[in-house]
C-alpha cells in the first residue's frame, strides 16, 4: 500500500531542495531567512512524526517568526527570458501542454482506477489519503513528461519550483496553520459559545427568520473559522435540528445540504480560507493580496439569498 | 465567553494587516490560555494539529512541473492558441471553465484542475490572451482584474460542484452528524439538493462574467 508517509518524504526532499538552492542564491538578500523558512517546511514532511507534538510546536513558532520579522525574499534563479520563452513556444507548440494535461489525467487515473484495487489484499492507496497520493503520483509522472518532451535542464524543476513557492512565500504555510488553529478552537468549544450567543440573542418564531439565521449563520460562522466544516456541526446542533427540524418540521436532508452550501458562500468571502483566496492571489502576483475575495463577493452574496430562498421553498414540501 | 477574544484577535489582526502567521499562532494561544489551557499545553496542541494536517501543504508537489513548462514557454503558447480564436472572450472562456469544473468536481473529480496546475499556467493566460488578441497589451489593473476573476472562477466551480458527488467530505460529514443525531439519511439526497444551488451558482457566475466582458469591452475600446 502506498502511504501518506511516502509522499510526505518525497515532499520533504523537494522543500530541502529548494532551502539548499536559496542558500546558494546570491541575488536573493534574505537568502537565509527563505533557506530556514523552507528548511523547517521540509524538516516537518520528513521528521514531523519523530519531533513530538512540543517539537512541532516549536517549528510552528519558528515558521511565524520568520514569516512576521519579514525574514523571506524572492530567490531569483537563473531562468529564460520573455523572448527566449517566446520563441521556445512557437517551436515547441502544442507539445507545451502535455505535461499540464499529464496532471488532470494521472490525477483521474488514480481516484478513479488505483484507489479502488487492492495488492496482497490491502488496497493499493491509503483510502483516506488516496486523491492526495494521486495528486503526488500525478506530479511525478508529469514531471517526467515534461523533461522528455520538453527538453529542459535537469535542475530546472527544482528551480522553477522555488521560483513559484517564492512567489507565494509564507502564505503557502497559512492554510496549514489555519487547519491547526481549527482544532485549537474545536479544542476550546469556541464554536459552542458562538451558536449559543446565536440562539440566545436572535429570535426565531416563523420559519423564514429560522431559514435566514440558520443560512446567514452557516455563512458567517464559516467566514470566522474559514471552513464550512466547522461552522456546520455548531449551527445545526445550534439552530437546525431544534428549531428548523423539531419546531417547523423541515425536511434535514434540505437543511443540510443547503445550510452547507449556504457555508459554501461564506468560505468565498473570508481570507481564512487561504488555501482559496490568498494563496492564488500570490500565486497569480495580483498586488491587492484580498483580489480574489472581492471578486468572489458580488457572486457569494446574491447565491446566499438565493439558498435562503430555496432552503425556504424546498425544505417543507 | 472570554475564548471568543481569540476570534477577535483573528478578525483585528488581519484587517490592520499583520502578518497572518503571526495572527494565527498569537489567536491559538489566546484561545488556548483563556480555556484554561497552560502556554505549554497549547504549543503542544497547536503543534500536534499542524503535523495532523501536513496533507494540506502537499499540494505545492506540482510546482516543480508547472515551473518547467512556464520555463519552456507554456503561458505563452496558452496566450497565442486563445488569440486564433477570435469569438472566444475572456467571459466566455471563464465560463466554459465554470462549467467544466462544476460537472468534473460533480463526479468527484475535486483535484484534477484547481489554482496552481490550472489558473496560474493555462486559464489565467488565456483569459489574458483572449481580450489582448483585440486591444493589445493589458494595463496592470486590468491584467490584475482578469487574474482575480479567473481565480474565483475556479473557486466557484469547485464549491458548488463536489458537493454533487456522494463520497466528498462534506457529504460525509454531514451524513455522520446527522446519524449521531438519530436521523439516518442517504448520501444521494444531500447530493440531489445540492443541485438547485449548483445551478443558481452557474447562473449568477455567468451572467457576471458576461458583464465582466461588457465592462472590458466599454473600457478597452475593443
Amino acid at each position: 500500500m502506498i502511504r501518506i508517509q511516502a509522499v510526505y518524504a518525497l515532499a520533504g526532499l523537494v522543500f530541502a531542495a529548494f532551502a539548499w538552492l536559496s542558500l546558494s542564491d546570491r541575488a536573493n538578500p534574505r537568502r537565509l531567512g527563505n533557506a530556514a523558512f523552507w528548511g523547517l517546511v521540509a524538516l516537518s514532511f520528513l521528521a514531523g512524526d519523530r519531533l513530538g507534538d512540543r517539537g512541532n510546536g516549536v517549528l510552528v513558532l519558528g515558521l511565524a517568526a520568520i514569516a512576521g520579522l519579514g525574514g523571506l525574499g524572492r530567490g531569483q534563479p537563473a531562468t529564460t527570458s520573455p523572448q527566449e520563452r517566446q520563441a521556445l513556444a512557437v517551436r515547441l507548440g502544442d507539445r507545451l501542454f502535455l505535461p499540464a494535461l499529464t496532471l488532470p489525467l494521472v490525477v483521474a487515473f488514480g481516484v478513479l482506477v488505483l484507489k479502488p484495487m487492492t495488492w496482497g489484499g490491502a488496497p493499493l492507496l491509503d483510502p483516506k489519503q488516496a486523491t492526495v497520493i494521486s495528486l503526488a503520483l500525478a506530479a511525478i509522472v508529469a514531471l517526467g513528461v515534461a523533461l522528455l518532451v520538453l527538453r529542459q535542464p535537469l535542475i530546472s524543476p527544482l528551480q522553477e519550483g522555488r521560483r513559484l513557492m517564492d512567489t507565494v512565500g509564507w502564505a503557502a504555510l497559512l492554510p496549514q496553520m489555519l487547519a491547526a488553529l481549527g482544532v485549537v478552537f474545536a479544542l476550546a468549544k469556541v464554536g459552542d459559545q458562538i451558536g449559543l450567543l446565536v440562539t440566545t440573542w436572535i429570535p426565531m418564531d416563523t420559519r423564514l427568520a429560522a431559514v435566514t439565521v440558520y443560512a446567514l449563520g452557516m455563512a458567517g460562522f464559516t467566514m470566522i473559522m474559514g471552513n464550512a466544516f466547522a461552522a456546520f456541526p455548531v449551527m445545526m446542533a445550534g439552530i437546525g435540528l431544534p428549531i428548523l427540524v423539531k419546531g417547523f418540521g423541515a425536511d434535514p436532508a434540505v437543511v443540510a445540504s443547503i445550510g452547507m452550501l449556504s457555508g459554501f458562500c461564506g468560505t468565498l468571502m473570508t481570507p481564512l480560507a487561504a488555501n482559496f483566496n490568498l494563496v492564488p492571489a500570490a500565486l497569480l502576483e495580483i498586488p491587492d493580496r484580498y483580489a480574489v475575495i472581492k471578486a468572489q463577493i458580488p457572486t457569494a452574496l446574491p447565491l446566499l439569498i438565493v439558498n435562503i430562498g430555496l432552503m425556504y421553498v424546498l425544505a417543507f414540501h | 465567553m472570554l475564548t471568543l477574544l481569540g476570534v477577535a484577535a483573528v478578525v483585528v489582526g488581519f484587517a490592520a494587516g499583520l502578518n497572518p502567521l503571526l495572527v494565527v499562532t498569537a489567536a491559538a494561544f489566546l484561545t488556548g490560555l483563556f480555556a484554561g489551557l497552560t502556554p505549554l499545553q497549547v504549543l503542544d496542541a497547536f503543534g500536534h494539529a499542524f503535523n495532523e494536517n501536513r496533507f494540506v501543504s502537499v499540494a505545492y508537489l506540482v510546482l516543480p512541473v508547472i515551473g518547467v513548462a512556464e520555463r519552456a514557454g507554456l503561458q505563452e503558447r496558452a496566450r497565442t492558441l486563445i488569440g486564433r480564436f477570435r469569438s472566444v472572450s475572456a467571459g466566455r472562456l471563464l465560463i466554459a471553465y465554470l462549467a467544466f469544473r462544476q460537472i468534473t468536481a460533480a463526479l468527484g473529480l475535486t483535484s484534477i484542475a484547481g489554482q496552481t496546475q490550472s489558473i496560474r499556467p493555462l486559464i489565467a493566460p488565456m483569459a489574458e490572451g483572449a481580450i489582448e488578441a483585440r486591444t493589445g497589451p493589458l494595463d496592470p489593473p486590468t491584467r490584475a482584474a482578469v487574474r482575480a476573476q479567473a481565480a474565483a472562477t475556479d473557486n466557484i466551480g469547485l464549491f458548488f460542484g463536489e458537493d454533487i458527488f456522494i463520497a466528498i467530505g462534506s457529504i460525509l460529514l454531514m451524513v455522520g452528524f446527522l446519524a449521531a443525531s438519530g436521523i439516518t439519511i442517504d448520501p444521494i439526497h444531500l447530493s440531489l439538493w445540492a443541485i438547485p444551488s449548483a445551478l443558481a451558482a452557474f447562473v449568477i457566475h455567468a451572467a457576471r462574467l458576461i458583464l465582466f466582458d461588457r465592462r472590458l469591452t466599454r473600457r478597452l475600446g475593443a
